[in-house]
């Protein structure tokens, strides 16, 4: 809850919110340690931002966006899916449970997936975000995208994207999956539907397709 | 009225399929054959939406955004039974980026002691108090962190045995009556009956009350079971959450909402602001899932309608996961007894069942009708409780009420047949009368390969595999309240335009889909505009009646524009239009083959631009019709589950589901086992995982998130086949229905069942966890 310390028996800082977790442990070992909760997590050897204070208020910065270099104003407090959702208007990109267990809100960094919920938006630095917008190139489909669509891999489709960017960069990066190994890939992916079958499925036929 | 006489297909092919004449209106469609001899209909079809779905395109409520546009964050209760005595809000209001704070006043309710006071009274932890607009969401909650409440305290009670006792804090002080969302479809729950908390109860359903003497029935019964059963709360949590974007201008109040039904969202936003129904447009393209709990504007809709009214500005105002958790829904749970008699040969002679279960500060925790109706029983009474709690109010989820109430009896029937000797699946042939479900018990039984059973607790080694079932029925629930329009453009495109909503069950494709069919065309050519109430109102989407309430009116809306086209093409061929056909994007005459013209060449010869056509459902043929809607016959399942137990863990994984379903003519195959797989995935969910842990002692949930909230994913999802058993009975002119509560309700039975197969040892609560399987094996204490 938001309101925590209006209950007047309710010490104030008892509890402490991600987001004054993230403020409290500083930007460069907060995202190390709460993005772990992601099959693919990133462990960052080095910190991206030393000796350098932020905040309170926003500053513009650089962020690369499925290859097109972006200017946004952003504060310190201000999540990666925010500033896709919100500042750059990425809608693709999901926010469901907000605290990096879903998986809805899968962006790659660099390739690699990440919540985007977890990371502060100052933490991307130069780092290239990939979104679910970004995945088909030049209009075209990729083939996972395609066998969801033959398969019936979707039903409302809100965690559609976060399955796409799982399952894609399972199929770009082991041509001869198994069940197991999607079932592995998609394993952070809440779907709330049912429609993991379908998902398994489609992301098998997708492979098969691209050899 | 004018009707004419017309054989529709009637069974079910491959076992007994015939023909019935019905006496139809005389402007119904002509009678579509089986689907073997259709086109589009009953295949494979992909969704018309799924492109948008997999680029990211696809916009939801959430995903608004527009010019001037501000975020709102609702203040909620944090303690569970209250009176406000003071709201104190100058720190928030001065909060740079603040627009405006929104207090909910407090309005005299039923139930309410605290009718004369400033704010309504906290009954839960999470009922909405106050909502403030920010130019962000960031701002929007630092300012409602700001915002101190005063708090007079009062005793409260959220476990459901403990609001039974006569001694415990009363959650109403007085009657309520009104029914609330998380009834059973079509039921009145009354809660001006009964004592302390505890209301009730409710007998009767749309089926009736009571039947013939429970006490000579269970004289008569050579084996007995008698059974206690309990299930869990808990709660949807839907992918996207409960929200709207409102856009109040001076003419329309425009309301983006992820709802399940955006004519009532409409209706209910008209009737609090005291616009004309023409002046509130709602709108709903994508909706992230719902499952029954998004059916109404709730307090959020007013809130943001109240917040854009003060800023003058477009206000996004979308819950949280937790807020979703706590104010949002959830199934009531259920301690049920449950008394089952029986003869020797198996003849049932009486049920006796008695519920109570809360819904929090909500009406409407019963056990549904499954006891009553499913099986032959002379002797039948119920009485199901609800017991008021302080906690959040349950809401509608997939076949309300049957889910719980399946769990206990068709382990009651399981045991039934043991103690008979019986084999459970052929003890229910002898007391089922469903041939469908008749059907559904062979041909599963048969993918299942329920022959590998063995008796229960024979499974050797540590890990034991085990087999059940589970049955269900479902009413045919049809909302004769169902309009669509069909335009065909000068020029060719053909639209579909309806208020009804797409919760990504595929409503839209099979819109599609019927109209293709119907007018010869393929899927790709048919514009769906759904989900709009400036559209011909259609129906919510809840109880399964979709389908079988809009695609009749949709087809017979294109058959009436296809006969006012061909009328012209027959004017321009100087013949008869009912010598005229259309068929693969063609008009063709039926024996002249010189004389044929593309659809698209037919629709220049239009006078007008458009030719638009508005249909609503007509009454079941045959005439049948229930209280509630028409709802003839039943949508029955069966279900087959293959579990392993690991003994010395407790650990249990459905292996396997075998889901056997029937909803009269399918229209979609690839969807309706994706729904089905969807309604057994919940299943599985609820059997073994999802649970709302709440704090007894401060009445907050504890697990209000993603992480804590336990439910399967990709590891726990089992191998999942389904069976669909096509079935006509000439009721409509699609005569097709819904799969949504169906595929829901006797998954949690069948595991259940198969547990026991498997240890030898029964359970007669759920979630069945690891913990209750040791303590079932007396492994712990």
């Amino acid at each position: 809850m938001e309101n925590k310390d209006q209950d007047p028996e309710s010490k104030p800082g008892k509890t402490i919110s991600r987001r004054s977790f993230i403020r409290g442990a500083g930007l460069s070992t907060a995202s190390s340690v709460l993005m772990t909760s992601n099959a693919f997590a990133l462990e960052y050897k080095e910190p991206l931002v030393t000796g350098k204070e932020f905040g309170p208020d926003a500053i513009t910065i650089k962020m690369k966006v499925n290859g097109i270099t972006k200017s946004l104003s952003v504060e310190p407090r201000t999540t990666l899916a925010s500033a896709l959702r919100d500042h750059l208007e990425l809608t693709g990109t999901k926010v469901v449970c907000d605290r990096g267990s879903c998986s809805a809100c899968t962006v790659y960094l660099d390739g690699k997936p990440v919540n985007s919920c977890m990371m502060s938006a100052f933490d991307v630095g130069d780092k290239e975000i990939t979104t679910i917008e970004g995945i088909a190139k030049n209009g075209e489909l990729h083939p996972v995208q395609e066998a969801f669509i033959e398969h019936d891999a979707s039903q409302c489709g809100y965690c559609t994207p976060g399955m796409v960017m799982s399952c894609v960069h399972l199929v770009d990066n082991n041509p001869n999956p198994n069940l197991e190994d999607v079932k592995n890939a998609t394993r952070g992916n809440l779907c709330r539907c049912g429609t993991y079958p379908k998902v398994f499925k489609a992301t098998l036929a997708a492979a098969k397709k691209t050899i | 009225m004018d009707t004419r006489k017309e054989k529709f297909p009637y069974g079910i092919p491959g076992h007994n399929l015939s023909e019935v004449e019905r006496e139809i209106p005389v402007e119904e469609p002509p009678v579509w054959p089986i689907n073997d001899k259709l086109k589009v209909i009953g295949k494979r079809v992909t969704r018309i939406d799924a492109l948008e779905k997999v680029t990211g395109k696809a916009i939801y409520t959430s995903d608004i955004k527009l010019p001037g546009m501000l975020y709102a964050k609702i203040l909620r209760s944090n303690v569970p039974h209250a009176t406000i005595s003071s709201i104190d809000i100058s720190k928030a209001k001065s909060l740079p980026g603040v627009h405006a704070i929104h207090l909910i006043e407090n309005t005299p309710k039923e139930g309410e002691e605290n009718s004369t006071g400033k704010y309504p009274m906290v009954k839960y932890v999470g009922q909405p108090l106050a909502g403030v607009a920010a130019e962000s969401l960031e701002i929007a909650k630092e300012a409602v962190s700001l915002i101190k409440v005063n708090y007079e305290k009062k005793p409260f009670v959220i476990d459901l045995e403990a609001a039974m006792e006569l001694n415990a804090p009363i959650v109403f002080d007085a009657p309520i009556t009104k029914q609330q969302d998380g009834g059973d479809v079509g039921e009145t729950h009354d809660g001006s009956k009964g004592e302390g908390n505890v209301r009730g109860p409710s007998t009767s359903s749309f089926f009736g009350g009571p039947r013939g003497n429970l006490e000579e029935g269970f004289k008569e019964a050579d084996v007995v079971v008698e059974r206690t059963y309990r299930t869990q709360v808990h709660t949807h949590m839907p992918l996207e959450t409960h929200g709207v974007v409102v856009d109040w201008n001076a003419d329309v109040m425009t309301v983006y909402a992820s709802t399940q039904n955006t004519a009532a969202v409409r209706n209910e936003m008209a009737s609090v602001f005291n616009l004309p129904k023409s002046k509130v447009r709602v709108i709903c393209e994508f909706m992230g899932g719902g499952f029954g709990a998004k059916h109404s504007a709730g307090s959020f809709g007013p809130m943001a309608a109240n917040l854009a009214k003060k800023t003058g500005r477009p206000i996004w105002l979308m819950l949280d996961r937790q807020e979703e958790h706590l104010a949002e829904g959830n199934r009531p749970n259920s301690i049920q007894y449950l008394k089952i008699g029986a003869k020797k040969d198996g003849t049932l002679t009486g049920i006796q069942q008695r519920s109570h279960g809360t819904a929090g500060v909500g009406l409407g925790a019963g056990v549904g009708r499954i006891a009553q109706i499913l099986y032959t029983c002379p002797n039948f009474a119920t009485e199901q409780y609800d017991v008021l709690t302080n906690a959040g109010p349950g809401a509608a989820w997939r076949a309300p009420g049957n889910v719980q109430g399946a769990f206990g009896l068709e382990q009651a029937i399981d045991e039934i047949a043991e103690k008979l000797n019986l084999d459970p699946l052929s003890y229910r042939d002898h007391i089922d009368t469903s041939e469908v479900r008749k059907v559904e018990r062979q041909r599963g039984a048969e993918l299942f390969g329920w022959s590998r059973r063995k008796p229960a607790g024979s499974s050797k080694g540590i890990v034991k595999k085990g087999l059940g079932v589970g049955q269900s029925t479902w009413p045919r629930f049809v909302s004769l309240d169902s309009s669509v329009e069909i335009k065909i453009h000068k020029g060719g495109g053909v639209e579909i335009r309806s208020s009804v909503q797409d919760i990504g069950t595929g409503t839209k494709t099979i819109l599609a889909q019927v109209v293709a069919e119907e007018l010869g065309l393929q899927v790709k050519d048919i514009k769906v505009n759904i989900g709009d109430t400036f559209f011909p109102v259609g129906p919510g989407s809840g109880g399964s009646v979709v389908t079988g309430s809009i695609t009749p009116p949709t087809r017979n809306a294109a058959f009436e524009a296809k006969t006012a086209l061909l009328k012209l093409v027959a004017k321009k061929w100087e013949t008869d239009s009912s010598e005229l056909v259309m068929a693969d994007g063609q008009v063709n005459h039926k024996t002249n083959t010189d004389l044929k013209m593309s659809f698209k060449e037919a629709t220049k010869l239009m006078r007008t631009s458009q030719i638009s056509k508005i249909a609503s459902r007509s009454d079941d043929y045959g005439g049948f019709q229930q209280p509630w809607g028409l709802a003839y016959g039943d949508l029955g399942s069966v279900q087959f589950a293959e579990v392993s137990v690991n003994t010395d863990t407790g650990f249990v994984k459905v292996d396997r589901v075998v889901a056997a379903h029937s909803c009269g003519r399918p229209l979609n195959i690839g969807q309706l086992e994706s729904q089905i797989n969807g309604g057994v995935i919940q299943g599985v969910s609820y059997a073994l995982y999802e649970n709302r842990v709440m704090d007894n002692s401060t009445g907050h949930m504890m697990n209000a998130n993603v992480d804590q909230y336990k439910v399967p994913f990709s590891m726990e999802i089992p191998e999942i086949e389904t069976v669909i058993v096509e079935e006509y009975s000439g009721r409509s002119s699609t005569d097709a229905y819904g799969i949504g509560e169906p595929a829901n309700i006797a998954t949690a039975a069948a595991i259940a069942n198969a547990v026991y197969n498997a240890i030898g040892v029964r359970l007669y609560e759920i979630p069945i966890t690891p913990s209750s399987i040791l303590k079932a094996l007396s492994k712990v204490s």
